[in-house]
């Protein structure tokens, strides 16, 4: 009761106090007030779309929408996921030596080259991407310029090609992959470096030792964020493919528009989800990425 | 806590070192960051099996050098030489030295295991030589019980013993320590220097050992290079640098000091008279070529050499007259603060079973001390004498 109708004007509690007081007692609903805002969005835009989705993918044909779907467009969804794993695997190669490069000798000018990394973001994505159909059309700078080098022959072009639409999608989601590694490689310890190199190791054996390892966690994130993209995109195939370069994305976003509730393209939806979910979930177990968390 | 250090230090060597065959030469070597000169001019060797200690504050140089040894860093100038070979531009992976890291650096996505692994699988050693050595090595860090840890999932000192582990399992040339007790609190810090002076003991490899606690040094070391602004002040034994400190600096840097300004007066061999403490006349030990008659000097003595009477002990010993200013009981021993006639404070500390009547601040009373306990040093611009630092607590 004093500590009630003491003056506590900018007094700190200590814990114990506060426990006996009431004031700051902890309140078992104190969490899930927390947690429900997130709750009531995701269960009103996400699962219970997701729910009707799945209820529709069964309608009328049952589980055989599933096995039709697959037999139609198997081309298309082994294509959907090459497509996707050339984009991540390209994006690794170009983005993790930035990311390194960024983390390490960036030096004073680190955040200016982040932000460089990011700019492309300022600019929409449709814009973006439209804007690669300018750089690549057939007489444009860069296929004159491959023409002239021997690269392409006469009459060929890149717009249409699945080369267009792996590099677009490359270009797109490269920073998603940048900024994760760059996380990782920046807050590791420099010092294990030269622990690794007090003890034997050359650079190229600590990279793969102690560095490679540390940034996994980052890798993975970057992955993620870039393949799972990558799959259910079809601006990319859209505007700079062909009838040749036809995703996943594309059928569902062309068919949605007229038929909105065909069964099939639910079937298909579900499909790009699990697919992605089962790759992610392998994908996981080989890093063992909880280890490093 | 310094008086303690002393009577350890003053029992110190301990190991078996030959100082005739050395490990590590330091051939003036000196290195610059831009206009800054981090270490210079520094000249030393360092014996095989030597528990060999750089002291000095932070900013002195200490970690430089040692990192120059480890290969982190290149000499401006000088060479540095491992075991006869020139090794000042090879890099530290093909330097036979191993570091125990400040905090440590452990590989955080390793156990135990492979972090103390790392280096012998570094040199491609087989398979079943490691699953020999690693345990032995946790076995003399008394870490076998935690193999599988990871490090995060270890204590401070746990830690510093996988790091010790993991240098000295490749039996390098010399072992370099940067401060490897810093981040640990008093009482274990106690408890791991005696453990390294174990091990130190048990491997019989050279350690080089940076710290910026003079009683650390004192404790462990076989010798102690005091280090201030970039410069080697003093080298020797810890008895030899505490008895008989090279420089005003090293007088207060390691241990308690009464440090007095004075004007040399004479100098015959090893011992000069010098005129301080308000015109008193007396004698110290002195080293410095550099004092003759009329320089400037400063008397050093330390406190608990000092002696106090209220009866005059005669000529035959140095002694000051002065007034009791301040008593202070800190349990093992009693503080005495004197002022002589210009003022000048004299610090003695008593032990309790001084046999001393009653004093008082205002009683008049003798401080002496014997002329082997009195240095005289060659005053130092760089350390100007004032009335706060005339006793540096270190």
């Amino acid at each position: 009761m004093t500590t009630v109708s003491a003056p506590v004007k900018s007094r700190r509690f200590s814990k114990k106090e506060a426990d006996d007081s009431g004031v700051f007692a902890r309140r078992w609903f104190t969490p899930y007030l927390l947690i429900a805002p997130g709750t009531l969005w995701l269960l009103i835009f996400f699962i219970i779309p997701l729910f009707s989705l799945g209820r529709l993918s069964l309608k009328s044909g049952g589980l055989s929408n599933y096995s039709t779907v697959i037999s139609d467009n198997s081309t298309v969804i082994v294509r959907t996921f090459v497509y996707a794993s050339i984009a991540t695997i390209a994006a690794i190669i170009i983005g993790y030596p930035l990311a390194y490069v960024i983390a390490n000798k960036g030096g004073r000018f680190k955040n200016l080259l982040l932000a460089l990394v990011v700019l492309p973001f300022f600019v929409t994505y449709l814009v973006r991407t439209l804007s690669w159909k300018i750089l690549l059309f057939d007489g444009g700078p860069v296929v004159n310029i491959l023409h002239s080098v021997g690269v392409l022959n006469e009459g060929q072009g890149i717009l249409g090609s699945p080369f267009a639409v792996v590099a677009a999608l490359t270009y797109n989601f490269l920073p998603f992959m940048v900024l994760p590694i760059y996380v990782s490689l920046e807050k590791m310890d420099r010092r294990l470096l030269e622990a690794a190199a007090d003890l034997y190791s050359s650079p190229a054996r600590a990279f793969r030792r102690v560095t490679l390892p540390l940034s996994l966690p980052g890798l993975f994130a970057g992955t993620l964020l870039t393949f799972i993209p990558a799959a259910g995109d079809f601006v990319n195939s859209e505007l700079l493919g062909s009838e040749r370069t036809v995703m996943i994305g594309n059928i569902i976003e062309k068919n949605f528009g007229k038929e909105f509730f065909r069964p099939e393209l639910s079937a298909l939806s579900f499909m790009l989800m699990a697919i992605i979910l089962v790759g992610v979930i392998i994908y996981a177990r080989i890093l063992g990425t909880e280890e490093l968390a | 806590m310094t008086q303690q250090a002393t009577q350890e230090g003053l029992s110190t060597p301990t190991s078996g070192y030959d100082p005739s065959t050395s490990i590590i030469e330091i051939d003036h070597v000196t290195k610059s960051f831009g206009s800054f000169t981090a270490v210079d001019d520094a000249n030393f060797s360092i014996a095989q099996g030597e528990f060999f200690s750089m002291l000095g504050p932070s900013g002195c140089g200490k970690t430089t050098t040692l990192r120059m040894i480890a290969g982190f860093e290149q000499p401006t100038s000088g060479a540095i030489r491992l075991d006869g070979t020139d090794v000042s531009r090879v890099p530290p992976n093909k330097r036979d030295v191993n570091t125990v890291f400040q905090q440590y650096a452990l590989f955080p996505h390793m156990n135990v295991f492979d972090n103390v692994a790392f280096g012998p699988r570094s040199r491609k050693a087989s398979k079943d030589e490691i699953a020999k050595r690693v345990p032995e090595l946790l076995e003399i860090v008394r870490l076998a019980d935690f193999a599988n840890r990871r490090p995060s999932q270890l204590s401070g000192g746990q830690q510093q013993r996988v790091a010790l582990a993991r240098a000295l399992v490749n039996l390098p040339k010399a072992l370099l320590l940067d401060e490897p007790l810093g981040a640990l609190d008093l009482k274990l810090r106690h408890a791991m220097q005696f453990e390294l002076k174990r091990i130190q003991r048990e491997v019989g490899i050279t350690f080089v050992y940076v710290t910026h606690d003079q009683e650390e040094a004192l404790t462990m070391s076989d010798r102690i290079a005091v280090m201030s602004d970039g410069r080697v002040e003093q080298i020797g034994t810890p008895t030899e640098i505490y008895d008989n400190p090279a420089s005003v600096f090293v007088a207060g840097f390691i241990g308690q000091a009464n440090l007095w300004p004075g004007t040399v007066t004479g100098r015959s061999g090893e011992t000069a008279d010098i005129v301080a403490l308000g015109g008193a006349s007396l004698k110290g030990r002195c080293q410095s070529e550099a004092l003759r008659s009329g320089t400037d000097a400063v008397l050093m003595v330390r406190p608990e050499r000092i002696t106090i009477s209220t009866n005059d002990p005669g000529p035959t010993i140095q002694r000051v007259r002065g007034t009791v200013v301040d008593l202070t009981f800190q349990g093992p021993i009693v503080r005495l603060v004197l002022h002589t006639s210009d003022d000048t404070p004299i610090i003695a500390n008593i032990d309790p079973d001084h046999d001393l009547p009653m004093l008082r601040p205002g009683d008049n009373v003798w401080a002496s001390w014997s002329t082997n306990a009195a240095s005289v040093l060659p005053a130092s611009p760089d350390h100007p004498l004032t009335a706060t630092d005339v006793v540096d607590e270190g």
